[in-house]
């Protein structure tokens, strides 16, 4: 990947006044960025409000998005399956030769007219077409069902039964099998510093170098790949051409900078699906031209933060046709735009720079929104400027989340971004295999009826018996658990084998592995649903007794607790003790497994949403639970059960062990302001403390919701009047107005945390 | 309305003897007894209970009746658990790292927590020697005298609920007399101890400007008052009479509009004081 001398020529006007020599030579926009930026430790006082264009043209969107709640999608282009370069230019305001656009650029040709992208799975394209009242398109429809196979289909091809079996009862749930796996960071940035020339010539440098090696399978699986990407590089070229941009070449100012970065943000939305479609670590990188550019004097502070506002607009309106089911799972109709910002370099400078600020500075200019998914890495070191920036958004708007930068560092670097919630990777370096998660709340269940559904009543697991008598005895329950998790993890990687196959067989992310090296490192991402509900059942079934209620066929159905038991949340390691065992323990389990591509295995804690369906999906549970109430969030401890306030419950979820679960720990709290101390000033300060406190603690990762109940109950009863209250669920950010009632209920009921 | 306690106030009986000065050095540490007293509940907080995020005992019992109590649960002893101050110490000590980075420290509130003095002085001798945090007490001042000096030392802040200045109103939103709490805030003034004075705004109750102002001037005089709490009256606690079966008489009280909160403040900040 060296450049010519020519080409090192032909870019000296875009690299004008850069610094630094490895970046030139190689792809590696982590060392751009280090060799260029200007780390900002002042406060928020310099910066500008929206213009009257930024305004208007969210004015315009705001006044679309009430016929978009209303009828689940605004429109929809049933002909046109999506590529990178399948439609025609569109503008959210105007036409081609007159529009108000800054930064251009949409996924279709209309602002929120969502596009087939068929790839994943025709089911999900079609059920999701009739859900919203249209008709698939014939023609469409035969390619995709007769000519053309879709992951979906390669992956019911391989399937076990046992595998469809534990699917269909929910034991694991959520798996990328009929949709896009997502949570691939693309390396935008790479565009708009290189140009698309310069990323193909690297590209084709690479697939020659591969033409030496022996023809083995992973061999020729790499070859037709790296011809993908490069294909799809063109296809990026073509569409900017479209838009009026020649993009083979660097970016050469501000503006073009982020236009560039944006153009292969899109093409990446534009032909992918993904479940989360995140965006990277892209603050500083554009700091760096902006910078030049205000230095330069060509532009000021507010036609800088009006390319970030309008470039931010653009990431709130990405839109994916998925269905109903689907939106149960993860409500909301989130992208998962995910911006990660801030934390420590590796020379001990804080990663924040004037546009970290403009980019938080967008919730107070466009208002509040839970896309693009704004995410600091927190560490208590950064800029005290920064810190109470941060805490003020967060406070004010509800809508960003912290993670811990000291955790993250030392395993991924300091040029790492969150792929969705809590998926840390290296970018452009790193991507995962995303594996949604298994219930382990259930399986406790399976455990106890010998692997019969505690719902149905079905047998799903063969080879195990009941367990026997009035009372659960502990130390059974708990080997014959360790037994069920064994099985489960075998059946959930085995799953995921199949399923990450087809997906680089059918639905290859062409133009997002385009903007990765060549060598990368792949993580298997499994995950746990359902973490206090067994951590509850185990303790009770220990620390008091736990009578069963068996229904005529001797399936246990009910269980009476008699006596008290330490519950998870409460800082008390009698019950802490479980909950991490079971997180370290199913990790294990899943490293026993070989993987597919020789992904290296992961594990998050993380429901996002789903926690209702979940919830919904299981039977009553030792611990108390009655059958259908919604589990906890994340590693959220169950509701109600934390009886400390949110510290204690937070330490609790931080003695889970990051290293058994890479792939993320999310906790979602939801204060209400007065708890936070009785003054704006104090508040930022409080929550600031607060976050060092958690982060000092071991904690991954905070969603800080500041919220009044009050508020939430008004906005279910008129949410005309808040079309963009924005709250954080488990990971992300929602507009609360578009969750389901019970989506909302569940946030409402969940732990307020307030002061009394 | 209807007193439920006895107006002989239950006096925690000290379960320990010897004196306060060796309990932590090792041969006092291993002769003692323990010390026990009668617990609430205890909580983490942030920006309520004193500066920062803090670990908070409230301990169980009160001389005091007020008609607006938020946790009248907390006000007979004998409704406590009786927990060692070992128990309630290593419970806090789970908590030092994380106050140590967010700022904070440990408040031991109630009830009233000068109802029992020895256990009061013990949990924050050892919050303050012992796990190094900042200490602060929160109390009604009524039981003042039981404070002694050596339990002051390991006070770094007191939260001083003056709850009216007025005598008559004073008697009748607490059911006892104001003078006590007077002198220990003199006290307090003397040994130049920060305090937080609070003050509870309630409608038709502690609202007259006159009984504010005797409030504010009074704190402004001490010199020792680095801030002034004036906190709008609620009835989120009113569910917690009910269970009791005690009747709330300030059930038709509205809290008060936040005109009358920013009126309140500017009679402090008048005389000088820090009111939020």
């Amino acid at each position: 990947m060296t450049a010519t001398p020519a080409e090192a020529t032909k870019n000296g006007a875009a690299w004008d006044g850069f610094k630094g020599g490895l970046w030139r030579d190689a792809i590696d926009v982590r060392d751009f960025v280090q060799q260029n930026y200007t780390p900002y430790e002042g406060d928020a006082d310099f910066l500008a409000g929206p213009t009257e264009r930024t305004t208007a043209v969210w004015n315009k969107l705001l006044s679309m998005f009430p016929q978009e709640i209303e009828q689940g999608i605004y429109d929809v282009d049933v002909k046109t399956p999506s590529r990178i370069d399948a439609f025609k230019p569109g503008y959210i305001d105007g036409t081609p030769a007159d529009h108000n656009d800054l930064i251009v650029g949409l996924q279709t040709d209309g602002a929120l007219k969502r596009a087939i992208m068929p790839n994943g799975g025709w089911r999900m394209v079609e059920g999701a077409l009739n859900a919203y009242g249209y008709e698939a398109d014939p023609e469409i429809r035969d390619v995709y069902t007769h000519l053309r196979k879709t992951h979906n289909e390669g992956v019911f091809d391989a399937y076990t039964p046992e595998i469809r079996a534990c699917r269909s009862s929910g034991i694991i749930t959520g798996l990328p099998d009929a949709y896009g796996r997502g949570r691939i960071i693309g390396d935008y940035r790479r565009v708009a510093l290189y140009g698309v020339d310069r990323l193909i010539a690297a590209k084709e440098a690479d697939k020659a170098r591969l033409g030496e090696a022996w023809a083995t399978e992973t061999v020729i699986r790499d070859r037709e790949e790296i011809s993908e990407q490069i294909k799809a590089l063109g296809e990026l070229k073509a569409m900017a051409l479209s838009y009026g941009y020649d993009i083979s070449g660097p970016a050469t100012t501000g503006r073009e900078a982020v236009q560039w970065l944006y153009f292969a943000y899109l093409a990446a939305v534009k032909e992918q699906n993904g479940a989360a479609m995140s965006i990277g670590r892209i603050d500083n990188f554009l700091d760096i031209y902006l910078q030049r550019d205000i230095e330069a004097g060509l532009i000021t502070e507010e036609q800088a933060q009006e390319f970030i506002d309008d470039f931010v607009i653009k990431l709130r309106i990405v839109r994916f046709l998925r269905t109903p089911e689907y939106n149960e799972l993860y409500s909301g109709d989130p992208t998962w735009v995910t911006w990660s910002m801030a934390g420590i370099g590796e020379d001990g400078r804080p990663l924040v720079s004037r546009t970290t600020f403009r980019a938080l500075q967008t919730l107070y200019n466009l208002g509040p929104a839970p896309e693009p998914n704004l995410t600091v890495f927190w560490d208590s070191e950064l800029p005290l400027g920064f810190k109470d920036f941060a805490s003020k958004v967060a406070i004010d708007t509800s809508a960003i989340q912290f993670e811990s930068d000291a955790l993250m560092r030392p395993k991924y670097g300091d040029d790492t971004a969150i792929a969705c919630c809590v998926s840390a990777m290296a970018v452009g370096k790193q991507m995962q295999f995303f594996g949604a998660r298994v219930n382990v709340a259930k399986a406790l269940l399976y455990a106890i009826n010998g692997g019969r559904d505690e719902k149905s009543g079905k047998l799903v697991v063969e080879g195990f018996t009941p367990i026997e008598g009035e009372y659960l005895d502990h130390g059974t329950v708990a080997a014959q658990y360790d037994a069920m998790l064994d099985w489960l993890a075998k059946t959930y990687v085995h799953a995921l084998n199949v399923i990450h196959y087809m997906h680089d067989k059918y639905a290859y992310e062409r133009i997002e592995m385009a903007l990765h090296d060549q060598q990368i490192l792949r993580t298997m991402a499994c995950g746990i649903a359902g973490l206090s509900v067994a951590a509850d059942s185990l303790s009770a079934i220990k620390h008091a007794k736990v009578k069963v209620v068996r229904d005529e066929t001797g399936l246990a159905v009910d269980y009476e607790i008699e006596g008290d038991y330490p519950a998870y949340g409460n800082n008390d390691d009698r019950a802490d003790e479980i909950a991490t065992k079971i997180v370290h323990d199913f990790m294990e389990k899943v490293r026993k497994h070989p993987t597919y591509r020789d992904a290296v295995h992961t594990q998050s804690v993380l429901t996002i949403t789903s926690n209702v369906v979940y919830g919904k999906k299981t039977g009553n549970t030792p611990d108390g639970r009655r059958a259908g109430t919604p589990f906890a969030p994340g590693a959220n401890p169950m509701n109600g059960r934390d009886q400390h306030g949110y510290i204690a419950s937070a330490l609790s979820v931080a003695k889970l062990p990051y290293d058994d679960a890479e792939d993320g720990i999310s906790l979602t709290n939801t204060i209400t302001p007065d708890a936070l101390g009785r003054t704006p000033r104090e508040r930022i300060d409080n929550l600031s403390g607060v976050l060092d406190g958690f982060m000092a603690s071991n904690g991954f990762h905070m969603n800080v919701n500041v919220l009044d109940k009050a508020t939430l109950e008004d906005a279910m009863q008129h949410p005309e009047n808040y079309p963009q209250l924005t709250i954080r669920v488990s990971g992300y950010a929602v507009n609360f107005v578009r969750l389901t009632r019970e989506q909302q209920l569940d946030v409402i009921n969940r732990t307020f945390h307030g002061g009394l | 309305m209807a007193v439920l306690l006895s107006p002989e106030i239950p006096v925690g009986r000290p379960a320990r003897f010897g004196c306060d000065e060796d309990a932590t050095t090792p041969a006092g540490a291993a002769t003692r007894r323990p010390i026990v007293g009668s617990v609430h509940s205890w909580d983490l907080s942030t920006g309520v209970d004193g500066p920062g995020t803090r670990f908070v005992t409230f301990l169980s019992g009160c001389p005091l009746t007020c008609l607006y109590c938020h946790n009248p649960d907390t006000w007979r002893m004998r409704n406590g658990k009786r927990t060692s101050a070992d128990d309630v110490v290593a419970e806090a000590a789970k908590y030092t790292t994380f106050i140590r980075a967010a700022g904070g420290g440990a408040t031991v509130s109630g009830g009233e927590p000068l109802l029992q003095p020895v256990f009061t002085g013990e949990l924050l001798h050892r919050y303050k020697h012992d796990l190094g945090l900042h200490t602060a007490l929160d109390t009604s001042g009524f039981l003042g005298t039981r404070a002694t000096d050596a339990l002051l030392r390991d006070v770094d802040l007191v939260l001083l609920d003056i709850k009216s200045w007025d005598g008559e109103t004073y008697q009748k939103v607490t059911g006892r007399p104001l003078q006590p709490t007077l002198d220990f805030a003199h006290r307090l003034a003397d040994l130049g101890k920060e305090v937080h004075v609070r003050f509870v705004l309630v409608p038709g109750l502690t609202d007259d400007p006159a009984n504010i102002d005797g409030v504010a001037s009074f704190a402004a005089s001490l010199g020792n008052v680095s801030r002034v709490d004036v906190l709008p009256f609620h009835k989120l606690g009113e569910s917690k009479w009910q269970a009791l079966d005690m009747n709330f008489t300030l059930h038709d009280t509205p809290s008060p509009a936040p005109a009358a909160l920013t009126a309140a403040r500017e009679i402090f900040t008048s005389h000088g004081l820090n009111a939020v």
